[in-house]
């Protein structure tokens, strides 16, 4: 049975304020786009997470917390900065140079005050806000959904943050009144046929969204010399935040390939021995 | 269990253990327990279910290991810890989360086959209903533990179940606190989900116990419905039913495997990704699939508690059948007239399943004109839902009972059909000849 496709109200709550009459949510089909982690062999390219979480640090990190993913997991087995001579991640220099630049919250010692000291490898990637009051304060009360595991939590995963990205602040239709501290995105779910004043039947698909363009070309200066689009970072960072959901996919891929041939010589071999047994055997 | 035990004991240890408590001769039994030699593969999900059973607790118990109960831990606990953390955790809670629809696909059709053989009719009522009571179980046990992760449609999926139980009159209301542990779905709600859905899985265990010992009293059905006759018409269990059954748990488990591992998120809802949030509600609360055939029902239905108690008898319909079907033939193969009208039956179920994922005015036939009927328009979920709603109770209550047929000749001996076809039975062909 297929997975019903519903636009969520939750990303409703989460990102868009004012969507009356949430039957009548439409929202474009997410863009295709080819990624490296399709298909039963997909594999993470491992050049696109670098690039995608440098868009994700310079970027997406100032509003959006990610708080299951440590910086020990850029250095896991198929993450981002994986390196086949640290085994242990916590060694890997990229991580650990990664986690010394941001600042832990901690208790010193002597005191017992708050105080801050340099990320190790161990620590989970800190949130920008205090709490989810201080994150809406901030964001016209809109609340940046935390990205750990966005790409699993929302339908067409990928593709529907690359044209959430993309399409996010695309030029509105005549007629289309965008209320103050939005932006007119045609992929996510809404409903702006009380902001239109053409045509009633051809409402613009998609709705608003409070998250303003995060991209711009030349935004995010890529390490590899990839020419930084708005189309490369949001793929880039789209993959990263596939990742960032699934990061055991090539773990489960690889052994799932192993079970599957186990599997099908062990059935073939069962089905031998049921021939010889029945063989004289009306049934 | 019944008939005569073949068990010699063979060494002094076994007759000393024999006279005291016979557990090897009770195995051997097992074992050597006459089965009919025309069972096809429709016979083997009993099998798959106990191994699918097996599947669950293992992987249960160890998810329990890693697992927080706790209203502000749970969602953590799964998708931060297990998921990513606990070596294999992504495996062992991909497995268990899978085995839950893949315990279901093998229950149901378990089921139709029982249908569809007559394994219901007498003497094997009691075997039945047993199995009604386990497939309850099951139902309580997958929605609690779908409720485990913590996520919005674990959350709001308990929120709509539990509340329905609220319409009960008088009771609805104590019960639904009880529950809840509260007034509202909350942490103490998951804590008694947790212990019930340890607990359950060995009540369904202890149930099956019970099935399998009804099953070896009149022993098993077959695709003929004719009652065994002698031995020739039986093999051992063993090595003959469980080769079978393990061929067929192999190629079972191919299926599972593929979903494991390569489709770990299509049985699942997207919004399960989020953490539980009692001040935002999904756009659509669905149940898992498995259940989606009485949320239509109990949809379909204008009123809460007229809903909730026909939601209720459609299961209960299962339970009665033995008694609604007063046809002497067993087996359907022999009933053409009635074998269509379970087809259709089928088809129903399917459409009501369809409907239960559907919103209630969604259009069914997209561009065709749907004038409206009383509340909804014809051309709606609602409505589809509702004609198969009727024929659903139609087909038990009036067809079942009532049903005027001509069945074809059931044929003297369970294995006469298969000496009608004598290269897939060479070893028969030949006794017969000989005999």
């Amino acid at each position: 049975m297929g997975r019903p496709v519903f636009p969520l109200a939750l990303l409703a709550g989460l990102l868009l304020q004012a969507a009356p009459g949430l039957a009548a949510t439409t929202q474009a089909p997410p863009l295709d786009v080819h990624w490296s982690f399709q298909g039963p062999f997909g594999q993470y390219d491992q050049e696109q997470l670098q690039r995608g979480y440098m868009v994700y640090r310079e970027v997406c990190a100032s509003c959006h917390a990610m708080k299951m993913v440590a910086f020990r997991n850029l250095g896991d087995p198929g993450g981002p900065f994986w390196n086949p001579k640290y085994p242990n991640p916590n060694d890997n220099p990229v991580v650990k140079s990664i986690a010394k630049d941001y600042q832990i919250a901690t208790i010193d010692s002597d005191t017992g005050d708050p105080a801050k000291r340099p990320g190790t490898s161990a620590d989970y990637f800190p949130s920008p806000f205090a709490n989810d009051i201080a994150a809406r304060a901030a964001n016209g009360g809109a609340l940046p959904p935390d990205m750990s595991l966005l790409a699993k939590a929302r339908e067409g995963g990928a593709a529907y943050i690359y044209s959430i990205v993309t399409g996010d602040g695309t030029i509105a239709p005549r007629g289309l009144t965008i209320p103050p501290g939005k932006y007119y995105d045609p992929y996510i779910g809404g409903d702006v046929s009380s902001y239109w004043s053409g045509n009633p039947n051809g409402v613009p698909t998609g709705g608003f969204i409070a998250m303003p363009p995060p991209l711009t070309p030349g935004k995010v200066t890529f390490d590899d010399k990839t020419p930084s689009t708005v189309a490369q970072e949001a793929k880039d960072v789209a993959a990263f935040l596939q990742w960032a959901s699934d990061p055991k996919m090539e773990e489960r891929k690889q052994s799932g390939l192993a079970v599957m041939i186990f599997l099908v010589i062990f059935t073939g071999l069962l089905y031998g021995s049921y021939r010889a047994i029945w063989r004289d055997v009306g049934h | 269990m019944s008939g005569h035990s073949t068990y010699e004991p063979n060494s002094p240890i076994e007759r000393w253990l024999d006279t005291r408590l016979p557990i090897i001769r009770f195995s051997a039994d097992l074992l050597a327990f006459p089965t009919p030699r025309n069972l096809n593969y429709w016979w083997t999900f009993g099998g798959i279910l106990a191994f699918c059973l097996g599947v669950q607790i293992v992987t249960g118990v160890v998810l329990a290991m890693h697992y927080d109960p706790s209203g502000a831990r749970a969602f953590d606990s799964v998708e931060q810890h297990i998921m990513r953390d606990v070596n294999y955790g992504w495996l062992i809670r991909g497995i268990h989360a899978t085995g839950a629809s893949m315990f279901f696909v093998a229950v149901y059709i378990h089921i139709l086959r029982g249908i569809y053989y007559g394994s219901f009719k007498a003497p094997r009522e009691v075997l039945w209903l047993l199995g009604c009571i386990i497939y309850v179980l099951m139902m309580a046990t997958a929605f609690m533990g779908y409720v485990l992760p913590w996520g919005q449609m674990s959350f709001w999926g308990a929120k709509v179940i539990t509340n329905l139980l609220g319409a009960l009159p008088v009771i609805g209301q104590p019960i639904t606190t009880l529950l809840w542990g509260g007034f509202s779905v909350d942490s103490p709600t998951l804590n008694r989900f947790y212990s019930l859905h340890y607990l359950l899985p060995f009540v369904i265990a202890a149930v099956v116990g019970l099935h399998i010992w009804a099953l070896h009293v009149p022993g098993n059905n077959n695709p003929t419905g004719v009652n065994v006759r002698s031995e020739t018409d039986t093999v051992a269990f063993h090595p003959y039913y469980t080769v079978k059954d393990a061929f067929a748990v192999g190629l079972f488990v191919i299926m599972f495997a593929v979903f494991v591992f390569y489709l770990p998120e299509a049985l699942s809802k997207v919004d399960n990704a989020t953490p539980a949030n009692p001040l935002v509600t999904p756009a659509h609360i669905v149940p898992e699939w498995y259940l989606l055939p009485f949320y239509a029902i109990l949809r379909a239905i204008p009123d809460k508690l007229t809903g909730v108690l026909a939601l209720g008898a459609a299961i209960g319909m299962l339970f009665i059948l033995p008694w609604l079907d007063r046809s002497k033939v067993r087996s359907m193969r022999y009933r053409p007239t009635a074998r269509i009208y379970f087809f259709i039956w089928i088809i129903a179920v399917l459409a009501l399943g369809w409907c239960g994922s559907q919103e209630p005015d969604g259009v069914v036939i997209p561009g065709a004109p749907g004038p409206n009927l009383i509340d909804y328009p014809i051309n709606s979920v609602t409505w589809l839902s509702r004609i198969s709603a009727i024929y659903y109770f139609v087909y038990f209550l009036v067809i079942t009972p009532f049903l005027r047929e001509t069945p074809l000749p059931v044929p003297d001996s369970l294995y006469t059909p298969v000496l009608s076809k004598p290269d897939a039975a060479p070893g028969l062909a030949r006794q017969s000849v000989e005999g």
